[in-house]
């Protein structure tokens, strides 16, 4: 649905509209906007999980996971968290710089594309509020997850307050400062 | 095995994190973001006519998956690569915790504060529910998380991701040092 503009050169009024009516739902959104055509039997998405595993045996193994170690992170009693997100931030750069330089394909023989990030406030406002939920729970959207996985069961009402708080914000979206 | 079941130091796991950026790029021109799954549990279970969750969830199915394989990944290490030892704290903040009855490091969350008996305490309904819908509020508010901002939008050198992990940091400065003592003592 967010391609439709792309299909057809829109006229100045269509951009206008789209740019006050639609408060750029796109630019705001995680989702990906560079849609792949291909279609794929389910199982394709099983590749996804075989990363998602790797990804939630490090996050445990790590403590990343751990509301002690996010306590630490923000009372500058360790290194640990800044070390993994510093490393992690660099490793990623070089490889988005890689595939930029060398226009890597994906295993579909796909153009990667990148989307830039448009400034708001919300970047400001939600930042810090996401920032002081960060250090409650010990957990972003990611750990919420592990933790689940690790055993903390409870967490699950966790994740609910948060879907809950996403969707509250989904509701107010148009009404709250950008 | 016994290198795998103690924990991990940090930059072994940031080596893992900084590959998944190009594995899901390259994978299937995916961008790592967690907290979208948020909005699509919302666009699937109670879109409600809201606008912002009108939307085919269906297309961003790959990211369920991806948090499937993380909930099955936490499961495997906190069980067959378990580390037996307590999870180390530094002094000081232990000295701190003690303060507030916290003295069990046996699990990866404090379970004197985050457990289904605490859930019914005024502190551990804050810290779950509230704790939570701030999380859930303010990434989708900041239009993405960690994930989605501190490590592929940083990864791409984008500015206003820098801008959102700045006050992501700015929020859990100011919580832990200055609010969450509190909290604790509730």
């Amino acid at each position: 649905m967010f391609n439709v503009q792309e299909f057809h050169s829109p006229s100045p009024e269509e951009i206008a509209a789209a740019n006050n009516t639609d408060f750029e739902v796109r630019s705001l959104d995680t989702m990906c906007v560079n849609e792949s055509q291909l279609q794929h039997p389910w199982w394709y998405n099983l590749k996804y999980a075989a990363v998602g595993l790797l990804f939630g045996i490090a996050f445990v193994k790590a403590e990343i996971v751990s509301w002690f170690r996010i306590q630490e992170m923000f009372r500058l009693q360790s290194f640990h968290m800044y070390g993994v997100i510093g490393t992690g931030v660099v490793l990623g750069a070089i490889s988005v710089w890689l595939i930029k330089r060398f226009k890597v394909k994906t295993i579909y023989g796909e153009q990667i594309e990148f989307h830039p990030k448009k400034f708001n406030r919300g970047q400001i406002f939600g930042g810090t509020i996401f920032g002081l939920g960060w250090a409650m729970t010990g957990a972003c959207p990611g750990p919420l997850f592990a933790q689940i996985g690790s055993g903390a069961f409870v967490i699950g009402v966790t994740l609910l307050s948060a879907i809950g708080g996403t969707w509250l914000y989904g509701y107010f979206r148009e009404r709250l400062p950008h | 095995m016994e290198l795998l079941s103690k924990p991990w130091p940090w930059w072994a796991a940031g080596i893992i994190i900084g590959l998944i950026v190009p594995a899901l790029l390259i994978l299937g021109n995916k961008h790592f973001g967690l907290s979208a799954n948020l909005r699509h549990a919302c666009a699937a279970c109670f879109p409600a006519n809201v606008k912002f969750f009108k939307y085919e969830w269906k297309k961003e199915v790959w990211n369920f998956f991806f948090v499937g394989g993380i909930i099955a990944g936490a499961i495997i290490a906190s069980t067959l690569l378990a580390n037996p030892e307590p999870v180390k704290v530094v002094p000081e903040l232990a000295a701190e915790l003690q303060t507030y009855g916290i003295t069990d490091y046996s699990g990866m969350v404090p379970n004197q504060l985050i457990s289904w008996e605490s859930l019914f305490s005024l502190r551990g309904f804050i810290m779950l529910v509230l704790g939570g819908f701030l999380v859930g509020f303010g990434s989708r508010y900041a239009g993405g998380c960690t994930s989605g901002h501190s490590i592929m939008g940083l990864s791409d050198l984008q500015w206003p991701s820098l801008v959102a992990t700045i006050f992501f940091m700015v929020g859990g400065f100011i919580m832990a040092n200055l609010i969450l003592p509190h909290i604790l003592m509730l």
